[in-house]
């Protein structure tokens, strides 16, 4: 669903930029969000919570985002993707789609962890940190001391073994809200929106901050078994 | 209709294909094939005995745009010179087709080119036309691979396809797998069964035929059966002391799978008067079927087509073939939000 553009306050003194048109999006948790950004301001914005159907929206809600703002595709100047950690399948949709943007319309591609996304939205004194879902009962994980100050780098865990080492901090992401017995204090966003990553990576691009390849976080290695022996298959006399 | 190969004016489609462990894309041009890349991650399975699909997925999102330029490149052209996409949209791997999907989604955008998905088995039909030109209409294609079996009825390959028979357990391809494992050669088994069966006497071992008695399916195949009798036939040879003899028990176990294959699909095409046989899918790769098909059809009247079999095996010129002739038959291109399926059927095949 739209949402209006909002404008958010940032420091002053920046570089000054080149035009800028940045189309944003992440599909690393159930929302696939998208948006554009013109250096200034966020234009247009789409977002829609449906963990199964990424590869089903993305594309869609890019084009909407373009129209919405009467800009053509051929006016871009960067893409910026979340790169995870997230469930693989959906995850994988946001970073084809960059890769093959930024391939088709000559232009860079930014990479930024999901869970910053998050902890840039955060509205909070001291440190916090963000859980998103991994599934299989495990969450994605990270600890921030403020909302652009993450504090090593991102984990897969179960619930039960992060909390003990947060000690009671607040916790952002859908993590929190599905974990409540491990993570009392639970805090908003649930959701990374592209409108945050959008202002992140205009942001990281006007100081010079580095900014991420679009690689995926994945933090777990495919599930694969080796075969063991050949079964016979031969039954045995029965006895 | 014109579909001459060589033809400037015909429209220029990309095609992916990522539904199992090969991201392939091609390039044609009407019926001309301009470029056939593709990246597998077979040797990355090859330990686990099978197609992990996590692993093939990731490879599919390192592939993708490299192996978009390396068919650019051989046929000498740049995105801005293509006029549609198509992929395949089912059926497959689910995580494995979404990477295609979106990648092709991706390129219609951002080219502002329509954009067709596509039935990967009816691509593995249409990819004979790259090679023998336009389709019989209608023909007989036995489509044979790793996942699927099936015997069709094809009239109209963009939009009328009729299954008559297909496999009820094993998909023939899995059966030259699985067996290829018993035997020790590796994977996958097809290209080594083959190999070592040229050594081997094909009448050396009577193998069960499956789903060939006067009551059963006419048009089924049933291949489980057959693996666990050669698995019985090795461990009992085994089991006495004497040595497997590899290369009758890949010709002999090759045979009863062809044998089966080659006589429903001649019967299939006399029962339904139609006298072209088209034979498709990775399994097509096999000599013995070739040989056996063409010898079979032969005495009918009927006249086999089989692609080379690096058209065979998953690629991408296989899916823009398929555009291709859905572009020259004015089909309706599919919507952005297509989605992936991985049952999807085979009477479907433009989403
Ligand atoms: N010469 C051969 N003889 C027999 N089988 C072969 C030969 N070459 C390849 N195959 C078999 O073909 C299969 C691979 O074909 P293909 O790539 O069309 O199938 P797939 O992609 O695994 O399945 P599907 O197309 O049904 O999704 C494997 O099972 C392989 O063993
Ligand atoms: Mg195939």
């Amino acid at each position: 669903m739209p949402q209006p553009a909002r404008v958010r306050e940032r420091p002053a003194g920046g570089a000054i930029m080149a035009p800028v048109l940045l189309l944003a999006f992440d599909t690393a948790t159930p929302a696939v969000t998208v948006a554009l950004h013109d250096g200034v301001r966020v234009l247009a914005e789409y977002t829609e919570v449906d963990a199964r159907r990424h590869g089903e929206l993305l594309a869609p809600g890019i084009r909407a985002v373009l129209s919405q703002a009467g800009r053509d595709r051929l006016d871009l100047t960067d893409v910026a993707v979340g790169v995870g950690p997230g469930p693989f399948t959906g995850l994988r949709v946001g970073l084809v789609t960059a890769r093959v943007l930024g391939d088709a319309l000559g232009i860079p591609v930014h990479g930024v962890c999901t869970l910053d996304v998050l902890a840039f939205a955060v509205e909070c004194d001291g440190p916090f940190a963000v859980a998103t879902d991994a599934r299989r009962r495990e969450i994605y994980w990270a600890r921030y001391t403020g909302p652009q100050q993450r504090d090593g780098d991102p984990a897969v865990d179960w619930p039960q073994q992060v909390a003990p080492r947060l000690a009671g901090l607040p916790v952002a992401g859908e993590g929190a809200v599905k974990y409540p017995d491990a993570f009392a204090k639970a805090i908003e966003p649930v959701y990374p929106a592209a409108a945050d990553l959008a202002e992140l990576t205009v942001r990281r691009l006007a100081s010079g901050a580095a900014l991420l390849p679009p690689q995926p976080l994945y933090l777990r290695r495919p599930d694969a078994v080796e075969p063991g022996a050949r079964k016979p298959v031969s039954q045995p006399a029965l006895r | 209709m014109t579909l001459g190969s060589g033809s400037v004016d015909l429209p220029i489609v990309l095609g992916f294909e990522t539904s199992c462990d090969e991201t392939g894309v091609g390039i044609v041009r009407g019926n001309e094939l301009l470029a056939d890349a593709v990246a597998t991650s077979v040797d990355e399975h090859a330990r686990f005995g099978g197609v992990v699909p996590e692993v093939a997925s990731r490879a599919h999102l390192e592939a993708m745009v490299p192996t978009v330029h390396r068919a650019l490149e051989t046929a000498g052209l740049k995105l801005a010179d293509v006029d549609a996409i198509a992929v395949t949209a089912g059926p497959g791997l689910a995580g494995a087709l979404l990477v295609g999907v979106a990648a092709a989604k991706g390129y219609a955008l951002a080219l502002d080119k329509p954009l067709y998905g596509v039935n990967h088995l009816a691509a593995h039909v249409c990819v004979d036309q790259l090679e023998h030109g336009p389709l019989p209409e209608p023909c007989m294609a036995l489509l044979v691979s790793g996942g699927h079996s099936s015997l069709l009825l094809v009239p109209d390959v963009t939009s009328d396809i009729r299954p008559l028979g297909s496999t009820v357990d094993d998909a023939a391809g899995e059966a030259f797998d699985k067996v290829a494992r018993v035997l020790g050669l590796g994977f996958p088994g097809g290209p080594l069964i083959d190999r070592a069966a040229r050594e081997g006497d094909g009448a050396a071992i009577a193998f069960p035929r499956g789903l060939t008695g006067p009551r059963d399916a006419p048009f089924d195949f049933s291949f489980s059966g057959l693996k666990t009798a050669v698995a019985r036939w090795v461990e009992a040879r085994e089991r006495s002391g004497q040595p497997v003899p590899v290369a009758d028990v890949a010709a002999s176990f090759q045979e009863a799978v062809v044998d089966v294959l080659t006589r429903k699909a001649v019967r299939a095409c006399k029962e339904n008067g139609v006298d072209h046989l088209l034979i498709g899918g990775g399994v097509a790769a096999n000599s013995r079927l070739r040989a056996l098909a063409e010898q079979r059809a032969a005495d009918q009247g009927i006249r086999v087509r089989v692609p080379r079999p690096k058209l065979c095996t998953d690629n991408g010129a296989m899916v823009a073939a398929l555009g291709a002739q859905l572009v020259a038959r004015g089909a309706r291109p599919s919507a952005l939000d297509l989605p992936a399926d991985s049952s999807m059927l085979i009477t479907d095949v433009l989403v």
